[in-house]
This record gives structure tokens, C-alpha cells and sequence, in this order.
């Protein structure tokens, strides 16, 4: 089975980003970045039907600038077989349809010479990108290909008939569906345990085929430039909150004051 | 003329109660554009939901729009998507709001990508000006906001965050605007292939409600040392009508199931008050709760971080501070 992972490049969330005005709307000195963690359990379960199957190939797939080769390197130590680069830029003010509209013309092979379309019966993304936090670039290059997917998945198994069932997490417990290939699926925690990178891993991805396009050659800029259909008006720092009482002393006492907050201030009981 | 569409959302013919919090924030935004220059309405879709179409036209829509077939029991994204881009591409509605529950997060992305148009996701406020909406929005694992603006003023859909807006009010007899009349849509040539098939749903036996749409949360950490530990959280949960969530350690060591875990990877939530118990606050555990209206932190060590965020820190043990909390409540 081919197995196509849209992944993305974000920075580390140990980090707090400070606001910037421009394009990309914060400030990136220092900051280290990572393979957005939800990505990281679709790239984990890609390879492991992979494994099970014993055939195939998993393609990992990227819309960023050139720094984010970084993201696609670490994919394919891990075990992916070929990457596709688009150049671009995925800033908050890049909406995430134009984001989808890009993966689906590099997927479909549009566009740019010397290459055909990436045949795929199954594309995995995480569930959001913990940067935009917008949770919908995979749900919508799955209506832009035209087949069926499900959002923040946590268990996916294949038959032989090539019939999916996924999990997925609703309020209160979880939606069994089954659906036929192929198909698209968001990735939550909870589907697997991702693994590290081995060192002949990262030395056996340097010779991997990985190709780069940039965005320009994908589409025409009116589709996915920025301010496309969203335009960022400003970034902020979160209101901070104010600073609360903090008490020491006997469980006893601290109680009272703990009932009296939560009927008096909270008002809830 | 602005239309506003609404979608409400149901299981099993009951509403989802974040539904009226759309619906609210909807009649929000008529006000701003006047209502002589604005229009509310709403679509239910579902089997056999009459009477439910009956329960909501009290709370401020004109019309509420009805999709009842047997094969709309169960959601179907792609059934549900067909149905939503039909009518808002036959009414031109410039606006189209989902609450952000695990059905909106999947339904309105695609929604929004069938008609081509801007998506605003999980917003905190909405505004509007010139047609356009002007979203807040949490962004960078919920350390930052962002304001955002639609550039385009049709069909934009937007999903709020659950327990951000005030919930629509039922408008008493009498009063203005009148009861919504219920429009059957026309149902007949629905998709014949969905793709997907529902199977099953499992409910996790004993949760009351999802922590994600909870009034009242009271979580627990590593300081709870070990999954026994949680029998003293459940039932202060009980006593104060919410209900139990848990930081990633907890999760990760096996303690309580994935679903219940607060955080950037498990659920943002937003209740009228989070009680962190044993729980020292990483960065990852505050973006799940910034927009938590009240915090009080239990915890051993006075210089944990959860006491930045708290408006109420108890400095003090747990399994001290908990049974007093609880004997204190049932005295």
C-alpha cells in the first residue's frame, strides 16, 4: 500500500514564542523547531502498516521553506521512503485551504514538469498543527481529492479486502467507522507510540530520493498568498491573568477559604 | 441582507448543548449588522427529529431548516456536507457557524473547502465589519492570540470554541423575534454511496460529560501517585457536578485513559472552574486551560507554575486538602 504523510514544520512548544508584527507574526530568533508532534504518530503509523504489509512506500510530504528539509530528513530517518518538498511559506496569515490546495496539486502532480502524480491509498496528517492550531489542512485536501476521510483518529486497522476501520474520538467515547480506500485520516495521540530515529537510519536517508517544487509552480499566488481568504490582523501575548491568593497553612482553614471562593466568587454550587 | 447560518448539532435526537452557544454568538452578530439588514437561521439534520425542531425555535432563528431521512440518523461528513453546501450555496448565507465539537472539527474544515471559502477555527470572540468576520483566536500550542479577519465576504464558516460564548436565551412568548418557523429541506437526492459507514459508537462506561464541555473539571497530576489515588478526585467531582481530568503523566503512566487528559495534546477546555490537583503546570498543561474562567491549583511545592495561572493556590497536601474539601462539601 502507498502511503502518502503531510507533515509540517513547528516550533518546539517547550518554547514561547514572542509576538511580531510582520509576516510570520513572531519572533523565530532562538527558536528550535520540531516535527509538529501530531504528525509525528501519522508518520508512526504509516510505517508500521508498511511493515506489516511488507510492501509499499511511504512519501512524506511538506509545504515550507527551505529550513524545513530539516522536518523531512528526520521523516525519512525514521523509515519513510521518498520526500517532497514544496517551497513556501506557512505562516498564520496562509490559510489552511491555500495549505490543502498546494498538497493536493503537488500530490496530483500538477503543474510541475519532470514528475507525475504521487499515487497514494492512504494519507495520514496529524490532527492540527500545534502552531496555528487550526486542525483542518487535512480534512480539506481530503474534499479537495475528492475521497472520504475522519478527523483525530486513534486506532485505524486494514483488511484484506483493503477496508478500513478507524476510532475516533468523540465527546465521551469513540465513533467506529469503516471506510473503503482510499482515504484520508487525522492522527491523535493515543493511535501509537512513535519511535526514534537509529543512526543508520539518518545515514540511510541522505540517499533518499527527495524533491523539491516551489509553491509558485503549484499555483498561481491569488489562490494561496497570504490574506488568500484570511488575513492576521495582530498577534498578541494572552491577557495575563490576575494574580490570584495563594494560601498556606492548615487543610482546615485552607478549605473554608476554598468553599467560600467557589460560592462566592465561582458561584456554581 | 447578512444570513447567518447556524448548524446544530445531535445525537440521538438530543441537542448538543454547545449548539445554543453558536446559536447565541449568531444573534450576536445579527445585532451588529442591525437586524434590518440581517438574517438567522439554523439546520438541524438528523432521523426523525421533528420534536426537536420544535424545542429550539424559541432561541432568536427565523427558520430552522430541517434535514430528516433515515439515512441522516448517524453523522456522516460526507452526507452532513452535501446537505450544508446545498442550502448555503441555494440561500448565498455569508456565514456559517459550527461549535467546535469533535463533529464541527471534522464537518467544517470540509464544509468550508466544498464551498471554496475563509474558515476561522476554534474562535474565542467573533466581530464583524463590512461583511467580514473578525475572529480571536488561540494560537502557538494556546500561548499567543491572534486576531484574524475573513477577506472574503461569502460563505464563511467559523467553529467556536465550546464554553467561550453565552448560550442563546429562549425568547418568551410574546416577545420579539417571534418562534422560528420549521423548514423541511428537500432531502431526496442525497448521495446513494456515503463511503464511510457508521459502526458503533463505545461509550467509556461511567463519564457524565466530556471534560471538554464540563462546567466544572477537577484534574489530576503525578502528585496523585497512582490510578487508586483518583477514587478522592471522583468523588469531590461528583459532589461539585463536574467531572475528572487528568495532565499527560498521568495518561502516559496509565493512570486514566487518554480522553480525559488536558493539554496542548490532549483536550483545550474551557470551564467555569478547573480544580489542578498534584498537577505542577507545565506549558503544555496551561495551554489547555488559559480559557478556564476560574483555576484553583492544590499542590504540594509553592513554587510550582500552576500558581501563576491560579486566582485560588492551596499550598498544602492533596490527600489532606481533598477529604476536608470533601467532608467539608457533605457536612
Amino acid at each position: 500500500m502507498n502511503i502518502i504523510v503531510c507533515i509540517k514544520q513547528v516550533p518546539s512548544t517547550e518554547a514561547a514564542p514572542r509576538p511580531s508584527p510582520r509576516p510570520p507574526f513572531i519572533d523565530t530568533t532562538g527558536l528550535s523547531w520540531v516535527i509538529n508532534p501530531f504528525d509525528e504518530y501519522a508518520i508512526e503509523e504509516a510505517l508500521r502498516i508498511k511493515e506489516r504489509q511488507g510492501k509499499g512506500e511511504v512519501t512524506i510530504i511538506t509545504l515550507g521553506p527551505e529550513s524545513a528539509r530539516e522536518a523531512l530528513m528526520g521523516a525519512l530517518a525514521l523509515g519513510a521512503d521518498r520526500a517532497l518538498h514544496i517551497i513556501g511559506e506557512t505562516h498564520l496569515g496562509v490559510d489552511s485551504y491555500a495549505t490543502a490546495y498546494l498538497l493536493c496539486q503537488a500530490i496530483k502532480g500538477r503543474l510541475f514538469a519532470g514528475s507525475g502524480p504521487v499515487t497514494f491509498d492512504l494519507i495520514l496528517c496529524g490532527k492540527e498543527a500545534v502552531d496555528d492550531q487550526n486542525g483542518a489542512v487535512g480534512t480539506q485536501l481530503a474534499e479537495l481529492l475528492d475521497i472520504p476521510h475522519a478527523a483525530v483518529i486513534t486506532r485505524l486497522s486494514v483488511d484484506a479486502t483493503g477496508k478500513v476501520v478507524v476510532h475516533r474520538q468523540i465527546e465521551g467515547g469513540t465513533e467506529v467507522l469503516e471506510c473503503p480506500l482510499p482515504a484520508l485520516f487525522t492522527c491523535q495521540k493515543g493511535l501509537n507510540e512513535p519511535r526514534y530515529p537509529s543512526l543508520p537510519g539518518i545515514m540511510k536517508a541522505k540517499k533518499k530520493p527527495y524533491e523539491v517544487v516551489p509553491a509558485t509552480r503549484l499555483a498561481p499566488q491569488e489562490v494561496w498568498g497570504p490574506g488568500a481568504r484570511v488575513s492576521v490582523k495582530e498577534v498578541s501575548l494572552l491577557p495575563t491573568r490576575k494574580v490570584g491568593r495563594k494560601l498556606q497553612g492548615g487543610a482546615a482553614e485552607m478549605v473554608e477559604d476554598l468553599v467560600k471562593f467557589i460560592r462566592e466568587e465561582v458561584r456554581i454550587i | 441582507m447578512v444570513e447567518v447560518l447556524v448548524f446544530l448539532e445531535q445525537r440521538g435526537g438530543r441537542l448538543k448543548g454547545s449548539s445554543l452557544e453558536a446559536l447565541g454568538a449568531g444573534r450576536q452578530l445579527l445585532e451588529k449588522v442591525g437586524t434590518g439588514s440581517g438574517r438567522l437561521n439554523a439546520i438541524l439534520i438528523g432521523d426523525n427529529i421533528k420534536d426537536l425542531a420544535e424545542t429550539v425555535r424559541c432561541y432568536g432563528a427565523q427558520k430552522i431548516l430541517l434535514a430528516d431521512h433515515p439515512a441522516l440518523e448517524r453523522y456522516n461528513n460526507g452526507l452532513y456536507t452535501y446537505i450544508l453546501a446545498q442550502e448555503v450555496q441555494k440561500s448565498g448565507a455569508a456565514i456559517i457557524l459550527l461549535s467546535a465539537t469533535a463533529m464541527g472539527r471534522d464537518l467544517a474544515p470540509r464544509l468550508a473547502a466544498r464551498l471554496g471559502g475563509p474558515l476561522l477555527t476554534e474562535c474565542t470572540s467573533l466581530d464583524i465589519s463590512d461583511g467580514l468576520l473578525e475572529a480571536t483566536r488561540l494560537v502557538y500550542a494556546g500561548r499567543l492570540s491572534a486576531r484574524v479577519k475573513s477577506t472574503v465576504p461569502r460563505f464563511q464558516v467559523a467553529t467556536l470554541r465550546p464554553n467561550a460564548f453565552p448560550p442563546a436565551q429562549a425568547v418568551g412568548a410574546g416577545f420579539k423575534p417571534a418562534p422560528a418557523k420549521v423548514e423541511m429541506l428537500d432531502v431526496s437526492t442525497l448521495p446513494t454511496d456515503p463511503l464511510i459507514v457508521f459502526r458503533d459508537i463505545i461509550y467509556t462506561k461511567g463519564v457524565k460529560a466530556d471534560i471538554s464541555e464540563a462546567r466544572i473539571v477537577v484534574a489530576g497530576g503525578r502528585g496523585m501517585r497512582g490510578a487508586e489515588n483518583f477514587r478522592i478526585l471522583e468523588e469531590l467531582a461528583e459532589l461539585l457536578g463536574g467531572v475528572v481530568g487528568a495532565s499527560r503523566a498521568v495518561v502516559d503512566a496509565g493512570w486514566r485513559p487518554q480522553e480525559i487528559q488536558v493539554g496542548l495534546t490532549g483536550k483545550t477546555i474551557s470551564p467555569e472552574l478547573y480544580i489542578a490537583c498534584g498537577i505542577s503546570g507545565s506549558a503544555q498543561h496551561l495551554a489547555g486551560i488559559v480559557t478556564a474562567r476560574h483555576i484553583v491549583a492544590i499542590n504540594k511545592d509553592p513554587e510550582a507554575p500552576i500558581f501563576r495561572v491560579a486566582d485560588l493556590g492551596l499550598v498544602g497536601d492533596l490527600f489532606e486538602v481533598v477529604p476536608a474539601l470533601i467532608s467539608r462539601l457533605k457536612g
